[in-house]
């Protein structure tokens, strides 16, 4: 294996490892020195990898939305109905909520929840534009194509993703009494129905 | 040298692009190096009933207007039966204009079955395959003036114009009118206008502008020398293109905000990418006014 390959699996597994560490721990509560403990690295050279924890949690979401954007473009490149694809994008969503909880988690529970760490750097979009670029494709085809009505781009992405993260939020509160599998049906009913043509 | 003769002859038009090429500076200097046949308004050597009587031979044939089997007649005779006559004549024919070359405003009459000469909009009509060899296409409502003297001087000296597909010439088509425009650093930060007129802000967003997927060389070539639509806070209307003219010219169809029409050539992917990451910075200097007045 070539030497940047090599250094770009390291990169990736600091990636993931720290993701679990702060979407568990939390952001402040989660070291550098715990970080390179668990990947079982040095301290200096995480440091090689990644200037700083703040370096580190930017390029994490930048990670996340990636892996969550290259699953939903690949809903959006099939030949199907926008109301398919919602109930598509939502058994993705939950399905990552599920089996990799950390994805999630660091979304609600670190980007959204520290502005201060990514004020520079992650400004707007910038960090999540992989997610949103797809939404964004997504919600243009519905439109063009006739099924779903032509309206403000953040009411339909406020009531799709705020609804989605919603859920997951209360899945990790422990709240939902039925497992977030249980919901799929009735929510992508329930969002094809707000987004749809009338 | 022996001085090409140059025909110009219209069909159904409204005189446009005639009107703008009287606007070239150098009207008479690049007339002169031309045996000047027949002009719909400019004094010539030849009538109308001289044309029509097909007793003429024509090196360079200029087209205006769009094209109609039928019914078009000038002097009790067939425009179209007199075009075809020198156009099988020419060594070179230039459509002038988008009625000319696409069908254009007039095509909205009776789109049946008026087009252009060889095109109707994008469809090549059952005249291209005999013409295509010589053909020119200038698109434009109007043309600009020094785009068909561009393609005249060329001519004259025999240079060889490169054409794309539609026979449009590269020089003048294969940018848009986005090309130059002095708004290209708001549309670079997604900062549209706040209205009409203003020299701030860019017209891609709301106010209906079609510069970035139009090929023309406006904003390259300027107006009367010194400005363009864009430039003067009015959107790009499209008029070079095949599909020329649209409604609701002063609004972007829009999905969800976002425009329905990429720039010419851009993913869509890879548009939404740059637009979203541009619009999460506010540069202040784009917010600003570029002139501030004292009252």
């Amino acid at each position: 294996m070539k030497i940047a390959d090599k250094k770009a699996l390291k990169r990736e597994s600091i990636i993931q490892v720290s993701l679990q560490l702060f979407s568990s721990h939390g952001f402040h509560r989660t070291t550098i020195p715990d970080i390179a403990k668990k990947l079982g690295m040095s301290v200096g050279n995480l440091y090689n990898y990644f200037s700083s924890k703040d370096v580190l949690a930017k390029e994490i979401i930048k990670y996340t939305s990636e892996v969550l954007g290259d699953e939903i473009r690949a809903v959006n490149m099939l030949e199907i109905s926008s109301k398919d694809k919602i109930e598509k994008i939502v058994t993705i969503y939950f399905t990552m909520a599920k089996e990799k909880p950390e994805m999630i988690e660091y979304f609600l529970r670190v980007y959204l929840s520290h502005r201060e760490v990514f004020k520079d750097g992650c400004e707007g979009m910038t960090c999540v534009s992989g997610f949103i670029t797809e939404i964004m494709i997504f919600f243009d085809d519905g439109v063009s194509s006739g099924e779903l009505r032509n309206q403000d781009f953040f009411s339909a992405f406020g009531l799709f993703m705020g609804y989605l993260g919603g859920m997951v939020f209360l899945k990790g509160e422990e709240i939902l009494p039925h497992s977030l599998d249980d919901y799929i049906e009735d929510i992508s009913r329930n969002i094809y129905a707000a987004l749809k043509s009338e | 040298m022996k001085k090409p003769k140059l025909l110009w002859l219209q069909s159904i038009t409204c005189n446009g692009n005639t009107h703008s090429f009287l606007n070239h500076p150098e009207l008479f200097s690049i007339l002169s190096h031309f045996e000047l046949l027949y002009h719909p308004v400019l004094e010539t050597a030849h009538s109308l009933e001289d044309l029509n009587a097909k007793r003429l031979t024509c090196d360079i044939l200029i087209l205006e207007g769009s094209f109609k089997k039928n019914g078009v007649k000038k002097l009790g005779i067939e425009v179209l039966d007199v075009v075809e006559y020198y156009a099988k004549e020419a060594k070179h024919i230039i459509t002038a204009g988008t009625c000319a070359t696409f069908g254009g405003m007039f095509k909205t009459y009776d789109p049946e079955n008026i087009s252009g000469f060889c095109y109707d909009e994008e469809e090549q009509t059952s005249r291209y395959e005999m013409y295509a060899s010589k053909l020119i296409s200038l698109p434009g409502c109007p043309i600009h003036p020094k785009w068909l003297s561009y393609v005249l001087m060329m001519l004259v000296y025999d240079k060889k114009i490169p054409l794309d597909t539609m026979h449009r010439p590269q020089e003048l088509y294969n940018i848009t009118v986005h090309t130059g425009c002095s708004r290209n650093e708001y549309f670079e930060w997604k900062v549209d206008t706040k209205g009409f007129g203003l020299k701030e802000g860019c017209l891609f967003y709301e106010q209906g502008c079609q510069g970035p997927y139009t090929r023309g060389s406006c904003n390259k070539i300027l107006w009367n020398d010194v400005s363009s639509k864009t430039i003067v806070g009015t959107p790009c209307f499209g008029c070079t293109e095949p599909t020329f003219p649209k409604t609701a010219l002063f609004s972007t169809k829009t999905n969800m905000g976002i425009p329905a029409k990429m720039p010419l050539g851009v993913p869509r992917r890879a548009y939404l990418t740059a637009t979203g990451i541009a619009k999460s910075f506010k540069i202040k200097r784009f917010e600003e006014r570029i002139i501030t007045y004292e009252d």
